[in-house]
This record gives structure tokens, sequence and C-alpha cells, in this order.
């Protein structure tokens, strides 16, 4: 198996988390130390160098985040992360918060010294609630030892976290509806503009970022933004970690350097699927990824190679089908979560879920049309056109993509009507 | 100013517009569901959606701000099959009864589908939304299978009003709006305000309709059915019947509730003048003796069940006055069905109100004695358009008749109080002649007029200084009556309507907007000016009344029959 490259798994295994002197030891807030000391201009030029983007999915670059919140005026800012990993099949952001809950905390107190923030949230999923009291104890701990609290460093800047319990809804991982959440509201998504960069958590400027994202800030802020950029492959920059699921021999998370193709992390990393079964296909990204099929996994792993190759690059989620598997029950499958998930606020994410989930079941159940498939393909495009937040716009890309992919699966099923 | 091209043509809006206002700018007319002049934007239906140039996606022209040098397309192939498929989405969930619904020809849904001609057969299963009616509030009806889930009800409800009655329930393609945990709306902190009807886009929710047993009475030879009428409806009757919002038909209302069958029309500014002697008598009691200050006006039955439900602690602070409705009720059947030589329940007493929060208070027990309510029925001004309508009586050819006697005479203070800041300045009108024994020079007090969310004037009564204040619509009320618990409130009289812009603005009334409202509000103080009888005190047919009946304001006799007492309903918020 290749080598993994670990920065947002730096320390995992390497410190017991109740530890925070076992923390220390490895190096630990010296990253925090040091951005106090480098002040804010610097700190969030490195992390722009650095090419460091939102790995929870939206790959937005974080230097330019952070810049637009430290530049937006505010009495009151926000750090919040995000620990709503709802994506299924992503378990990365568990990894991370259980072994190394320290590098998360340190992560974001440097996000809040960029961005002049005195007060952290880490909104942690619901059904993570054994991660609850780790990460209590960890801010605890960086309390006593003076690197949560008033005037770190004896500087000026203060930081404090605090942890709350998500709502329990796969739609609170969208920025908007995660801070709705915190306000004590229904987790629905709002209206954007404003960007929660300029009104954000209870109507102030608040940069949200990804627990990987946050992991990773430390390592940036102690050996440099172009140190961290240097280590993709090719003209790829930094690292992600893959969460390999489905049917693989080595399931599991990775922490591997951008660049890395996904053949190899199926079957270099992955070891391909078990008992000799061939690969089918692959959804990349977490639930709302594409769906590809087994002659298109030679590209590198990155946000625009993955777009050019019909793939989706996401949370860094593989999931993978092997041909015991039927596509169209992974795609009911999948439009069950999204018809269950969807909030219910717009129209096309509401009622299309629904919808598209009847008409692959009358499929399924052999008694599909053509017209079906046109239905389903103007539908999808509706959805991914008009719906309000990132759910009901990707939650059509397994239908999209498996129509694209693996036609000849809805066409077989539809020729072959009700007999079996 | 922004300059953006809208289907190429060129368009200069101000900074804040959005790329609906731009359309709007150049007469291109762009669907809207969840879109409301007086709420702020939502963008959740998803039916006003563009294109703009370079975007992967369409944006909802109702939220999306027009920035400069944008180029839009609001009817490309694109735009209209992404409409045609969100309204396909809408009809498959919508319940199809169009031609039995209280909005029919008057509902937003059907009018998009006008403008947008959507024709084709729809390509998904119909589906019902919600288990059916929830019929048990006496105000308003909740049918979750008409609801598009456009949130304007919650916004009218939770933000407009701070009632918090209604909210999302369920999720996705289950999601109903309903009172939290599933409750019905009488187990929920409803008020009956009807702002939700007034805000609903479609039949969802719709004004409790108690026409039925109305015709049943008026049907009935045994009974004799008699009918008063608020000050709004005059007011708003004949918008409700297809005429521009202000006109006034005060005469044709008369003629055409005796067409009806209503054996006596009785006018309901006649008892908002005896408020006026209660209220002004009870204010100058407390003024003088001691009394809980500031108090505050008791006639807007939204208002007083928000009171008791989320302040209940402040109650002594209101008058104990009952409404002007609720006066008259009790007139009716104690002072007028004797003098015909009719038992009270041979006497069927109708109402005719802007509201809807009057049919719960309808129904409290307090407003009658001996086992029988002093009013049998309510009805809003839209349904008695709805009867009007159905009784094939054309509205706008009728002639005009006078109120009969002895309730037939009210005063512009009584006709003032449709609108917001009308209580108070009738009020003021007659508590300064009565207190100083002389005539007022101005008897318009303009700073208590218009639609600011809370107006204040200070008005020297004798040797007096009087502060008051007025707020319309409860998110208005709930910040004055904080300041009042935390102390901080050093006014002596408040006036304080449930509904934004006052009984005009009445969830009974037709369908309202801002826009509507201001020529409804003209004619109010149009009406008052034009009559000769300005003063609540000064109305003869009240004073005689009291000379006759009643005794004194205050006495024995008007508290058993014109004051009520107050209920605790905070176990409604648990």
């Amino acid at each position: 198996m290749m080598q993994e490259t670990r920065i947002a798994l730096r320390f995992l295994g390497k410190y017991n988390p109740d530890s925070i002197e076992e923390f220390c030891a490895l190096g630990g807030y010296e990253g925090l130390r040091k951005a106090v000391e480098m002040g804010q201009k610097n700190l969030i030029q490195e992390v722009s160098d650095a090419s460091l983007w939102g790995y929870g999915g939206a790959a937005f670059p974080t230097g330019k985040k952070w810049s637009v919140v430290a530049a937006t005026k505010g009495k009151q800012k926000y750090v919040v992360c995000d620990a709503d990993e709802g994506e299924p099949g992503t378990n990365k952001d568990r990894v991370i918060m259980t072994g190394d809950p320290h590098s998360v905390l340190e992560g974001m107190a440097i996000a809040g010294f960029a961005v002049g923030a005195d007060k952290g949230y880490i909104y942690l999923r619901y059904e993570y609630p054994q991660l609850f009291p780790v990460l209590e104890k960890a801010i605890d701990d960086a309390r006593k030892a003076g690197y949560l609290g008033r005037n770190l460093f004896g500087s000026n800047f203060s930081f404090d976290v605090k942890v709350v319990s998500g709502g329990g809804a796969y739609v609170c991982g969208e920025e908007t509806a995660l801070l709705e959440s915190i306000e004590g509201k229904r987790g629905e998504p709002r209206y954007k503009p404003p960007y929660p960069s300029e009104a954000g958590l209870f109507g102030c400027p608040t940069v949200i970022n990804n627990v990987e994202t946050l992991a990773i800030v430390p390592s940036i802020v102690l050996n440099g933004g172009n140190w961290y950029a240097s280590i993709g492959i090719g003209h790829h920059h930094g690292t992600k970690v893959f969460t390999l699921s489905g049917n693989l021999v080595n399931r599991g998370v990775y922490e591997y350097p951008r660049g890395i193709t996904l053949r190899q992390l199926i079957e270099d990393v992955g070891g391909g699927c078990p008992d000799g079964h061939r690969l089918l296909g692959v959804q990349t990204g977490g639930a709302s990824g594409n769906i590809i099929s087994v002659d298109m996994i030679d590209f590198p792993m990155d946000v625009e190679d993955c777009a050019a190759a019909g793939a989706t690059f996401g949370t860094g989620d593989i999931m993978v089908f092997d041909d015991t598997q039927d596509v169209l029950e992974i795609v009911e499958n999948l439009l069950e979560f999204f018809t269950h998930e969807s909030c219910g606020k717009c129209t096309p994410c509401r009622e299309g879920n629904t919808r598209l989930l009847q008409l692959i079941r009358k499929i399924r159940r052999g008694d599909g049309t053509m017209e079906d498939l046109d239905t389903l393909q103007d539908l999808c495009q509706t959805m991914k056109d008009c719906s309000l937040c990132g759910l009901g716009q990707a939650s059509p890309t397994p239908v999209l993509s498996t129509l694209r992919n693996f036609r000849n699966a809805y066409l077989n099923r539809i020729e072959r009507g009700g007999k079996e | 100013m922004i300059r953006l091209t809208i289907d190429g043509k060129e368009v200069f809006v101000n900074e804040g517009a959005t790329l609906l206002d731009a359309a709007r700018k150049l007469n291109i007319r762009i669907p809207t569901l969840c879109y409301h002049p007086d709420q702020e934007v939502k963008a959740n239906c998803r039916i006003c959606m563009v294109e703009v140039e370079g975007r992967p996606g369409l944006v909802p022209a109702c939220a999306f701000p027009a920035r400069e040098g944008l180029k839009v397309k609001t009817s490309s192939p694109r735009v209209r099959q992404a409409r045609w498929n969100i309204l396909e989405l809408i009809f498959a969930h919508h319940s199809k009864d169009c031609l039995q619904c209280s909005r029919n020809g008057n509902c937003e849904l059907q009018t998009i589908s006008q403008e947008m001609h959507f024709d084709r057969d729809l390509r998904y299963e119909q589906a019902q939304r919600g288990n059916g009616k929830d019929l048990s509030s006496p105000s308003i009806t909740i049918d979750p299978s008409k609801c598009i889930a456009c949130n304007r009800c919650i916004y009218a409800c939770s933000e407009i009003q701070t009632v918090h009655a209604l909210a999302r329930g369920k999720r996705g393609f289950n999601t109903v709006i309903s009172p939290s945990y599933g409750r019905k709306l009488s187990e929920s902190p409803c008020v009956g305000c009807g702002q939700c009807v007034q805000a609903c886009p479609v039949g969802a929710l719709s004004v409790r309709d108690d026409r039925q047993k109305v015709w049943k009475m008026l049907d009935n030879e045994e009974k004799i059915t008699v009918v008063q009428v608020a000050p709004a409806v005059r007011i708003t009757i004949a918008e409700a019947l297809g005429e521009d919002p202000g006109v006034v038909s005060t005469g044709r209302l008369v003629t055409a509730l005796k067409r009806l069958g209503f054996a006596r029309v009785f006018d309901t500014d006649f008892t908002a003048d005896l408020t006026i002697m209660e209220e002004g008598t009870e204010l100058i009691e407390r003024l003088t003796n001691g009394g809980t200050l500031p108090m505050i006006t008791s006639c807007s039955p939204g208002w007083i069940k928000f009171c008791e439900t989320y302040y209940p602690d402040l109650l002594p602070h209101l008058s104990t006055c009952k409404s002007p409705q609720g006066m008259f009720g009790a007139l009716i059947k104690e002072y007028f069905a004797p003098r015909l030589c009719k038992s009270p329940q041979d006497v069927f007493s109708v109402s005719v109100m802007p509201c809807t929060a009057k049919k719960f208070e309808r129904a409290r027990t307090e407003l009658g004695r001996n086992g029988y309510l002093d009013i049998d029925a309510v009805l809003t001004v839209q349904e008695l358009a709805r009867m009007i309508d159905q009784a094939g009586i054309d509205f706008k050819a009728l002639p005009e008749s006078n109120f009969d006697a002895p309730f037939g005479l009210g005063s512009g203070a009584g006709e003032i109080f449709g609108a917001t800041g009308g209580v108070m300045e009738a009020a003021l009108r007659s508590v300064y002649e009565i207190v100083t024994g002389e005539e007022l020079a101005d008897i318009e007090f303009k700073d208590v007029r218009g639609f600011e969310g809370i107006k204040e004037a200070t008005v020297q009564v004798g040797s007096i200084p009087v502060k008051v204040a007025v707020a319309h619509g409860l998110g208005n009320a709930r910040k004055l009556m904080d300041q009042i618990r935390e102390g901080k409130a050093d006014y002596q009289f408040i006036e304080i309507m449930a509904c934004p812009g006052g009984c005009i603005g009445g969830g009974g009334n037709p369908i309202k907007n801002w826009a509507k409202m201001e020529h409804r509000a003209k004619a109010v103080y149009d009406t008052d000016r034009k009559l000769p009888l300005r003063k609540s005190h000064q109305n003869q047919a009240v004073k005689r009344l009291y000379d006759e009946y009643l005794g004194q304001p205050g006495g024995h006799l008007s508290h058993e029959l014109l004051h009520t007492h107050y209920t605790d309903r905070s176990d409604l918020l648990k």
C-alpha cells in the first residue's frame, strides 16, 4: 500500500486525547503561539499560500474565506467548526475528533485570531454523542493550560469554544442551516446573500470551517503555506483525507496528497473488491456525488479533475460498488435518504426528491416507460437549477450520473417490464 | 443607480432593488407565490426563477439583488421549463377543489397558473398534504391539503404578530404548517387574529365560515334576528364585493342587511361611543384614585387573548370594559329584547365584524348570563360579502338606508375605532372635554394616526399631563408590554389593536396589503370629518340610554352589563 502523508491525521494514535500534556509534548498549540506572534495579516497570507480549501465538500479557499471575515466589521464575530459529518460513507471527521481533538481546537483558535473572533462553536453531529465528552474535556484542559480563554500568550487575543449538539438532520451540514440550528431554530438553509461571512451566527460575521480543514491549519502555521502547497502530486497542492467504503478489501480513513488517482485509491489503497468480484462503479464525494463506471477512474483526485471526469470531489468519500450490486437499487437507496433529509423549505427539493423516488421505484417495479426517463432527466435539471441549497441542487446527481453512465441498467429494466 | 439589462431592455434601479423590482419597472411580469410585498423575502417557492448570464443555476428574482451590468432573462426556454416543472410539483401536491374553495377567483396560485398557461397532464401521482382540516378554532380553519408551504402565514404569525402559533412540522414532502407538536389550533397560543389568513396566497388558511348558522336563523320566523355592524365593515365591504379599496358604503350596507332579512340593523359605532363613556370614566377614575396605570384598551379580542396568554401578570392594566361588540350583545339581550316583550333567547344576535378573533370572543362565557350568550353568531366581512353575493344582491346598485333605532346613532369618534389610534383619539376627544369642561380647539389628534408601529403623544388634560401610546400589530404590542413589565413605561393610557393597521386590517376583511390599507385608513378619517357628530359624549342616543336605563357611566348596571374580567391562559404556552 502507498505510504500515507498525514497532516490532518498528524497526531492520530500518537497521544492520548485525554492528555493535553502529551499533545503539547508533540508540539501541540505551538501553531497557535506562532500564529499570535506572526499577526493576522501574515497568518492569512500563509493559509492562502497553502492553497488550503474547505474539506467539508464545498472546496472554498480557506484563506479567502478568512480574509473576507477579517475585513468585515463587527463587534462580535464567530468561528464555527462544522462537525456535523452527516455524509453517508464519510467518517474522517469522527476519526480526527476521536484521536486528535486538540488539533481541531488549535485550528479554531487560529481561525479566531485570523478573523478577530473570540468565540467558537463546534456543531457536533447528533449521532456522535460519544465525542461530546471528549471535546468538552479537551476544551476544559485547553482552558486550564491557557490555550483557550482570555489574553492568550499575554496578547489581547481571547478565544473560547463551546460544543453544541446537532439536531440530527443531514441538511444541518449546510452552513446556514447549521447556523439556524445553533440559534435554536429549525435547521433550514437561509437564502444567500447575505453570506455567513457578512451576517452569520446571530447575524454576526462568521467563519465556518470543516473539522479536517481546521485540523490542518496548525501544521500550515508551523511549517508555512508553501510547505503544505508543495505536498501534492504534480501540480496539485496539499493533502486530503479520503474515506474508502463499500465493496473494498481495505475500507477506512486515509490521508494522501491531492493528485493521487482514483484508481490508486481503489486498487492500491483499498485493495480492490473482495472475494474476486469485479468493480462495477464508484460514487465519489458523498451521497450526492456522481456515480461513475469502472472505465472512468483514471484521474487525479482534486476538485477540478473530478469535475472534468464527471465525478465529485466533495468530502473525499469513495464508495465502491462491485458487480453484485444493482445500480438502480443504489439510486433508490440514495433517494430514500434525500427524501427523508430534505428539510421541506423550497419546492423543488421538498417535492422533487419524493417524485424522483417514486419514478425510480416505478421503473424498478417494471412499470417504467421511456417517458419516465425523460421526466427524471427534466425534473433533475429543475432541481439542480432551482433548489435553495446544496441538498436539493446536488441530490439529483446520482440519478443524472447513472442515467449517463449506467443507462443500460434503466433501459434493460424498462424493456423487461413485469418479467423478472 | 444600478444599470442592468432584462430581456434585452436596459433598466436603472436603486441600490437594494431585487431583480423582481427591476423587472416590474420594465412591466415584465414574473410569477410569485412566497413573495409578499409587506414581508421579508423568503425565496422558497422558486416560481420566480430567472436566468442570469454567467451563473450556473437559475436565481429567484424576488431575492437576487440587482447588480451593475447583469444580463437577465425572464422567459428563456430554461426559465419556462423550470417554472412549469415547479408549478407541476405544486399542483401534484395541492387539492383540486378550486370550485368549492373560499379563495376561488382570488387565489394567487390560480392567478399564476392562468398567467403561465400550464396545460400539460401531470406526470406525478396526485398527493394530499396533511391529515385533513383543523376545525378546532372558532376563528380560523386550516386545510393543509391546499397548503403550498410558502411560509407567509408563519411570517405573519411569528415575525409580525409574535404569537408563534404556527410552525413548520415534519420534513420534506411531509412538511405541514400547523401549531407546534402537531397540536390543534385551539390548543395553541393562536389568538385568532387571522393575519395568517390575510397572508395565505391560497385557501389553506381561511376564516371559519358561519354563514349557514345565520341563514338558518334568518329563515326562522320565530326568531327576531338582529345585526350590529362594526365601524370597519362599512369601509371594507364594498372592497370585498369587488369595488376599490376605501369605498365607503354605509347606507348600501344597511340596505343589503335588511334585504338579507335582518329585523333590525344596528350600528356598533353606538357602542363604540358607549365604550368611550365607560372607558373614559374608568381612566379618569384610575388617574385620580391611584388605579393601575397605564390603562390599556380592551376592544380587540385578539389582543386580549394575547395578553391573557403571554402577559397574564399584566391583566390588571387592561380596561375592564367589554369590547363594543360585547357591550352591544348585552344591551340587545337585556335591554332591547324586553322592550319587544321577548325573551333574550328569542332574539338571535348577529354581529358583522372585520375580525376573526370576535368569533372567539363571542364564545366567552363572561359575555352572557343565565345560560345564554349575548352574541349568537359573528360574521366577518368576507362571509357577509358571500351572503350578499349568494342572495343575488347587486351591491353596487343598492339604494342607501339608515341604521335602526334605538342603536342607530354613532359619532365620528366611534367611526374612527376602525383605524389604529382611533380609540385613543376618540377617548381623548371626550376625556379632555369631560374633565376640563372646555371645548377642544382641534379635535384631530394627528400624532396617534398613521401606520407607525408605536405612536406616542402627551395631552394636557386640565392639570394632568396624560402620556399616551398606541400600538398596532401584536409584535409592537409585545414591545410596549415588555416595557411595562420592566417598569420602563411612563404612559397613563395605551391603545392596542391586535391587527396591523387596526380593525381595517383585521383578519376578516378582504385580503390586504399596506397599499390597500392606506386607502382604507383615509376612508375612515374622511368619514369622520363629514359627520356632524364627532364626539362620543355628545351622542344623544347614548345619553338617553344612560338616562333611561344604565344610570351613570361606571355605575352599577354598567358594571354588570358592560364590564368584564379576564383569564390567565399562560397554560397554552406549556
